[in-house]
């Protein structure tokens, strides 16, 4: 019955989103508030319906409803009660609605935003709806989670057991939340084609307007995308964090226009200047969301976390994508040349060098994509098949972020129209002096010597005490009486720090990613019990192996003991497991994790085989990973830079105080 | 079932699941070359050699059976004494150019590989235009506007920028 409700309330909110969107049409067109203010009532009712049909799955999943397709192929009833509610949005199906969740509940938040004006917010809500429309017909007609099956079948299929796991859990409403948070944005770039060049003064509040809901979206995609590296990084057991996996990719690209967009919005809203290019990257960041939706989703990629491998599910969400995409940018290109922002400026400038930051931004999107996609293109044209791995992104994308990341530092020390480049230059002096020390002193320390690590690590360094000198620049530290240093820390804006810390935390991902890229070991050998195998500086023994019971699997539990090889760091007990689940028929293996301050000692339980000198051993590996702590600290320090900013006052408040100050 | 049956029963189990890929031979145990040297060069090769049956998936990473038979045919040219190169031309021959992860250079991945650098000329070039377009002159002020304008300077007194906490720093 309940589930009955689900689908009813999942048609409901497709029909409101419709009816905002014609109400919201209906409104603009009029200059109706009545109408206009109906469409917004319809948004809301759009995102409770969702909700409640998100409810019903979660209920269908709890109580295991097998009568349920999607229950039935993705449930178990031995599953924890945890996993069976992640397992709702595991599948395909489950995971569209959460999709649609998140989409009409920014649809919602839309409505509330306030300062916007009248034909603006209609607009933009219109659209919201319209995007709602899209892919809450295609949960509908294609992808319903409620059909039944009729004989209902005694027992589920169960998830996938990679997926049974808290980060992985978490991981995909984070993701979305990112991802679909740009539709926000993407409705805003819209309305803004339709309502645009009315006044001049418009760019510069449509560019604060547009910011608030491009970083919610940046924070939570910066989030979801660590997440699940992090998931990877332990649950696949393969010691490495990012593969340049074609999935991987569809979740970097929206997250690269966004970087842009956020930057290019500040430009915008500064100067005026931009308009156009911050349109762009609105369009452009939704874009490659559904562009990531319909990798994932069509099976034309071959990947580790691809799901629901159907071609004509594909073709629809291709569709979807030339719908919502095209007619967006045949609107761009319609109406961006009546576009008219202060075009004008320095190139050595605040403004000149966030420009500067938007090329390599978006050559490196550019460089992601060709990668992601090339090998699908050059097999449709030619048959050819290649691989674009690891090594591709290393000769073409790599250099591009590092020439990026020397000029970044200089941009905050850069005043607007017209800067100082020779100045910043001089406050910077310092801190590259210090970043170059930092290199070679890596250089020495870490073995063997590689001059590209070094370079990291320079870099890296010199992210993080750039991003510091501004800061010391701005409070006046070391150089002005204590007290006037306090209070300018004290008037600093939450977006200044939030700035900062962005950029110190890219600087702390660059570190821990150069090291551990640089210097990890790994090693692996058979192992009886009492057996040791040792990488880099720590040794593991094999201490015992035992057969554990877990809820909906067996495991092979082995505990080892971590020891340094040479030194008095105390040893430290830890367990891998190799999982199997009887429901699938699937082996997982559980990583064990020793946190050595920032380094990781990761052990991975292999299968178990005799060697001629034991009739039972294990094959143990074991990764040794130096500052592999920090790959996931920095961006987090990112998204937590990013919730600082967002919670600036100045990005609520200052576009209604400005009105006022106008008006009075 | 007894309490002494149950490991039997799982260690079975174990032996019928084998690795993730589920439903074919597990990988033959690895031996390492004996020559670290030789074993380095090996494990180099391995990250760069995608498993042509996985997704995405490198021999190093793969625990398919086709991944350890590529491990040991790469472990064994290079005992034999065979260049790097060697090894990848040997992998291209068997397995075609998807086994390495490092895409060909020929006319079809021109664009792939020269396409960001190609991207980053057409954007600077872009850029540099748009600098050197010279600003359009501008008639004087007429005094309504003088007026907007002091009444807009007058407002923004009321409301100092946040920002501008250096003398530098433009408004």
């Amino acid at each position: 019955m309940i589930v009955e409700f689900g689908a009813f309330a999942l048609i409901l909110a497709l029909l409101l989103s419709a009816l905002q969107t014609g109400l919201a049409t209906a409104g603009r067109w009029r200059r109706s508030p009545l109408l206009s203010g109906g469409a917004e009532g319809a948004a809301i009712a759009a995102a409770l319906a969702t909700a409640l049909a998100f409810a019903a799955l979660i209920f269908a999943f709890t109580t295991s409803d097998f009568s349920v397709v999607n229950v039935a192929r993705n449930s178990h009833t031995d599953k924890p009660m945890f996993y069976k509610v992640a397992a709702a949005w595991g599948s395909h199906e489950g995971s569209l609605v959460l999709w649609c969740l998140v989409m009409t509940g920014f649809g919602a938040a839309l409505t509330r935003a306030r300062g916007l004006p009248f034909g603006l917010k209609a607009s933009a809500v219109g659209v919201q709806g319209a995007l709602c429309v899209l892919f809450l017909a295609f949960a509908v007609f294609t992808s319903n989670p409620f059909n039944r099956l009729d004989p209902a079948p005694l027992q589920g299929a169960s998830l996938n057991p990679l997926l049974q796991d808290p980060a992985l859990a978490v991981h995909p409403p984070l993701l979305y939340a990112g991802y679909v948070g740009f539709s926000v944005t993407f409705s805003l770039a819209v309305a803004a084609l339709i309502e645009g060049k009315a006044f001049s003064g418009f760019w510069p509040a449509w560019g604060r307007w547009v910011r608030p809901w491009a970083l919610a979206s940046w924070v939570f995609l910066t989030m979801g995308i660590t997440l699940g590296s992090f998931w990877a990084y332990y649950e696949l057991g393969w010691g490495g964090w990012w593969f340049w996996d074609p999935v991987e990719n569809a979740s970097f690209l929206p997250w690269l226009a966004g970087t842009a967009l956020l930057h290019s919005a500040v430009v915008t809203e500064r100067r005026g200047a931009l308009a156009g290019w911050t349109v762009f990257l609105a369009l452009l960041a939704f874009s490659f969301s559904i562009l990531g939706a319909f990798l994932v989703r069509s099976g034309v990629l071959t990947s580790v976390h691809a799901f629901a491998v159907d071609p004509e599910r594909g073709m629809l969400l291709l569709a979807i994508l030339g719908v919502a995409s095209g007619s967006a940018f045949a609107l761009f290109a319609w109406r961006a040349p009546q576009l008219k922002g202060g075009g004008l400026f320095s190139p050595v400038s605040r403004e000149g060098a966030l420009v500067l930051n938007n090329l390599f931004l978006t050559v490196a999107a550019v460089t992601v994509l060709l990668g992601t996609l090339y090998p699908l293109i050059l097999e449709a044209a030619t048959g050819a098949t290649i691989s674009v791995g690891p090594p591709y992104f290393a000769l073409t994308f790599t250099p591009l972020m590092a020439v990026a990341f020397l000029i970044l530092p200089a941009g905050p020390l850069l005043a607007w129209k017209r800067g100082d480049l020779k100045g910043a230059m001089q406050r910077l002096a310092l801190a590259a002096g210090l970043a170059i020390a930092c290199g070679f002193v890596g250089w020495l320390a870490f073995e063997p010597r590689q001059a590209f690590a070094a370079a990291g690590l320079a870099i890296g360094a010199w992210l993080i005490l750039g991003s510091l000198a501004e800061v010391f620049e701005r409070i006046r530290l070391f150089r002005a009486p204590l007290a006037e240093v306090g209070r300018r820390t004290r008037g600093l804006p939450l977006g200044a720090w939030g700035m900062t810390l962005a950029h110190a935390g890219l600087g702390v991902f660059v570190l821990g990613a150069v090291v551990e890229t640089g210097f990890k070991i790994e090693a692996a050998a058979p192992l009886a019990i009492g057996g040791q195998v040792s990488a880099g500086p720590w040794a593991v023994t094999l201490d015992r192996v035992e057969i554990v019971e877990g809820p909906n699997y067996l495991a092979e539990r082995g505990t080892v003991t971590v020891r340094p090889v040479s030194g008095d760091a105390p040893p430290r007990t830890i367990s891998a497991e190799r999982r199997f689940f009887p429901a699938g028929g699937q082996t997982t293996t559980e990583v064990g994790l020793d946190f050595r301050g920032l380094d990781d000692v990761y052990v991975v339980m292999g299968e178990r085989r005799s060697t001629p000198e034991a009739a039972q051993a294990w094959t143990v590996r074991v990764y040794y990973n130096p500052w592999a702590r920090l790959i996931f600290l920095g961006p987090a320090l990112m998204a937590v830079g990013g919730l600082l900013s967002l919670s600036d006052r100045r990005l609520r408040l200052a576009v209604g105080r400005r009105k006022k100050a106008l008006a009075g | 079932m007894t309490a002494s049956g149950w490991p039997i029963l799982i260690l079975a189990l174990f032996a019928l699941a084998g690795p993730a890929a589920a439903q074919e031979p597990p990988a033959a145990p690895d031996r390492p070359l004996s020559s670290p040297e030789q074993e380095a060069r090996a494990q180099a090769l391995f990250s760069v050699v995608r498993c042509v049956v996985c997704q995405h998936e490198s021999v190093a990473d793969s625990p398919a059976g086709i991944a350890g038979d590529m491990r040991r045919l790469i472990r064994e040219e290079i005992a034999a004494g065979a260049t790097d190169q060697a090894v990848r031309d040997d992998l291209v021959r068997r397995y075609g150019d998807y086994v390495l992860f490092t895409p060909p250079m020929r006319a079809g991945t021109w664009l792939l590989w020269f396409g960001p650098a190609l991207a980053v000329l057409l954007g600077a070039a872009g850029l540099l235009a748009m600098v050197r377009r010279r600003p359009v002159e501008t008639s004087p002020l007429s005094p309504d506007e003088e007026r907007r304008l002091a009444d807009l300077l007058a407002a923004e007194r009321l409301r100092p920028d946040p920002d501008a906490s250096t003398p530098h720093d433009g408004r």
